[in-house]
């Protein structure tokens, strides 16, 4: 049994326009001590299907799955007092903008000692020298002096230090981090990105990575999963991604990358993710993508299972890059 | 005109007074210190480097924003510092910016049309017609459609915007255009649109840029020399591929090793810097580097080390290369 087991996870807004469907039909299952990244561009309902696992979207969405469970315990559907004791405790998240995520009203001790208060039954002096050890354990130089200091008394990195302290307090066995090292310098990322991967290698945590970054990707997952318009288009071994990816996505998303080129001239990929209102029939990457074929543009796509990333496509690339089946197809 | 210095400068400098609580003593931040570089048509300089390293500011003295407090800044061969008002309001002309955020530079009232003409407006004395001529111009160059003229920032995705702003910096033809993070806001596929019509733009118009950025793998596709700063001062400057081959300063080094890779199979040799940026309020004394650099003696703490030549073309500021305490790192 997975510790975390998702399966068919769909989330759809209530808009002016009708429903919008932001996440659709994912899956994500999750071992102990695995790093997961999920990966796309802005819109891809990366965050959105992460909020949806702690509950944490407004009345306007509809989460439906045929299975979110925590450890065999099935979430969706749980009383909200029930949930609130995994969520937070058990199942931790880390946001993208550290100043904005703490509340500039408490000092950072008192964040961290609420965390406590809520799910562990500490006594007031047992839950001060618990936030004192956690603000070491995240590398705060001093942490003493620093529980009695406002978030804007820190640096944008100390902050998110913060904020990690806050979220391993309970010893969670699963840590979402939405992006959380997009709004910091190149030399704290980093360090943030140790931190993040030590310990979850020491407690066995279950890490779920969601970023944009590909480098960040290559240097911290062991499985990656690839978002596109609220789909998974790909699931695959960090390493098989990079050489062989398998989405005609996945393939040009990679090859846009200015590290990756050799050309003065990027090989981009042409127009915009789709948006609420303009999204096409058949396959949603149709537009953009240089093998799409009138059955793409008609005929959603089969998700492949086994040997080709999982790719949702009609005809997933080969080892050389190359689009399979569809020569099969024009002589048939 | 490949090759044609547009911008000289010597020793820029600007400082700032500060006063840090009512009644304190002010205090000076010193933003920018002794930048010295040339920039030629047709050529693209990089500036890399932290937050609070000094690239914006310095982007804000090249485009005439803020006058510096010291040093000589020449854009075209004319001094600005001796420049007369009028001569001002002309090389206002030829230096135009792009900023980082596509969502707040452009005014959400004004149409498309409106941002496009309103250089041309106060700068030059076309009619209505000519005016909206050129804008359609501009605009079917940066590949945004005709029927855009009449439409509003918000109906617009955050790459169309970018090129909107870049359309808009380009109406009066200028020679240096100064990019101020210009991607760093979009997505990878997005941002390989822009890079290449940048690109294009620059071959096309022959345009000098000035590109500022911490993203080093934008900056090793797009620079051909390029600065890295640290609180307020270069640390290393040169050519590009020397730059990425051989980094010679302890803070390049680390830069580009911190700088993730979409490569998981590569092995590399890894330097994690520890601690945080210092204040500028209060920069360490000797080296600002110092506290951070692995490498730092006595001397770091006390002395402020000169850009000197390291080899192979490139210049920086480290009392260690010159000792030779600092090893080459493969990048």
């Amino acid at each position: 049994m997975s510790l975390l087991e998702i399966k068919n996870l769909t989330v759809e807004f209530k808009t002016a326009h009708g429903g919008f469907r932001a996440v659709d039909a994912v899956d994500l299952t999750i071992d102990e001590g695995e790093v997961v990244a999920i990966v796309g561009e802005s819109g891809s309902g990366k965050s959105v299907a992460m909020l949806a696992l702690m509950g944490l979207l407004p009345w306007t969405a509809t989460v439906t799955a045929d299975r979110m469970a925590f450890d065999g315990r099935e979430l969706l559907g749980m009383a909200a007092a029930k949930r609130r004791q995994i969520i937070g405790k058990d199942i931790a998240m880390i946001f993208q903008e550290p100043m904005t995520s703490l509340n500039p009203c408490f000092t950072v001790g008192f964040q961290i000692k609420e965390v406590l208060r809520r799910h562990l039954s500490l006594t007031r002096h047992e839950r001060g020298r618990r936030a004192v050890e956690l603000l070491g354990q995240v590398g705060i130089p001093a942490p003493e002096s620093r529980l009695s200091n406002f978030p804007h008394q820190l640096s944008g990195g100390m902050n998110q230090r913060v904020m990690i302290a806050m979220m391993i307090a309970c010893n969670p066995r699963v840590l979402v981090a939405d992006e959380p090292t997009t709004a910091l310098d190149v030399t704290i990322q980093a360090q943030i990105l140790e931190l993040l991967l030590m310990l979850q290698r020491e407690r066995g945590m279950a890490l779920v990575l969601i970023t944009h970054d590909m480098g960040v990707v290559a240097e911290t997952a062991q499985r990656v999963v690839v978002h596109y318009a609220g789909q998974q288009v790909e699931r695959q071994p960090v390493k098989g991604l990079f050489r062989y990816p398998r989405h005609p996505y996945t393939s040009a998303l990679l090859k846009a990358l200015p590290e990756r080129s050799h050309d003065r001239r990027l090989p981009s990929i042409p127009g915009v993710v789709p948006g609420q209102l303009d999204r096409p029939g058949g396959c949603l990457f149709n537009p953009r993508c240089v093998w799409a074929t009138d059955k793409c543009r008609t005929v959603e796509p089969p998700r492949h299972d086994g040997g080709v990333g999982g790719a949702l496509c009609h005809y997933p690339l080969d080892e050389q890059g190359e689009p399979t089946g569809r020569e099969a197809e024009a002589i048939s | 005109m490949n090759g044609v210095p547009v911008i000289q400068a010597a020793g820029l400098s600007r400082h700032y007074e500060v006063r840090r609580t009512f009644f304190g003593s002010a205090g000076t931040v010193r933003a920018l210190n002794d930048a010295t570089f040339t920039l030629s048509a047709g050529q693209t300089l990089a500036v890399v480097g932290e937050s609070g390293c000094g690239k914006s500011t310095l982007a804000r003295l090249v485009t005439l924003i803020e006058r510096p407090t010291a040093g000589q800044l020449k854009i075209g061969g004319i001094e600005v510092d001796l420049a007369s008002a009028g001569e001002r309001r002309a090389l206002r002309r030829t230096v135009q910016i792009v900023f980082q955020d596509p969502y707040g530079s452009l005014n959400p009232r004004h149409k498309i049309g409106a941002i496009l003409e309103e250089p041309l407006k106060i700068n030059t004395d076309l009619s209505a017609s000519e005016r909206r001529e050129r804008a359609l111009e501009m605009m079917a160059r940066v590949g945004l459609r005709p029927e855009h003229h009449q439409r509003y920032p918000h109906m617009f995705s955050g790459g169309q915007r970018q090129r909107i702003a870049i359309a808009r910096a380009l109406m009066l033809n200028p020679r240096i255009v100064v990019l101020d993070e210009p991607v760093s806001a979009l997505d990878v596929s997005i941002q390989a649109q822009v890079l290449n019509l940048l690109a294009d733009l620059q071959e096309e118009f022959d345009l000098a840029y000035l590109f500022i950025s911490h993203d080093l793998s934008v900056v090793r596709h797009i620079a051909d020399e390029v600065i890295v700063m640290y609180l307020g001062s270069a640390v290393e400057h040169g050519n590009r591929a020397q730059i990425f081959s051989d980094p010679r300063h302890p803070y390049t080094q680390a830069l580009l090793s911190a700088t993730p890779m979409a490569d998981p199979e590569r092995q590399r040799h890894r330097i994690r810097l520890s601690g945080e940026l210092p204040s500028p309020f209060n920069p360490p004394s000797g080296c600002t580097f110092h506290p951070r650099c692995p490498y730092a003696d006595e001397r770091c703490t006390r002395e402020l080390p000169e850009m000197r030549d390291a080899g192979g073309g490139t210049m920086a500021a480290c009392h260690g290369i010159e000792e030779d305490r600092v090893p080459h790192i493969a990048a």
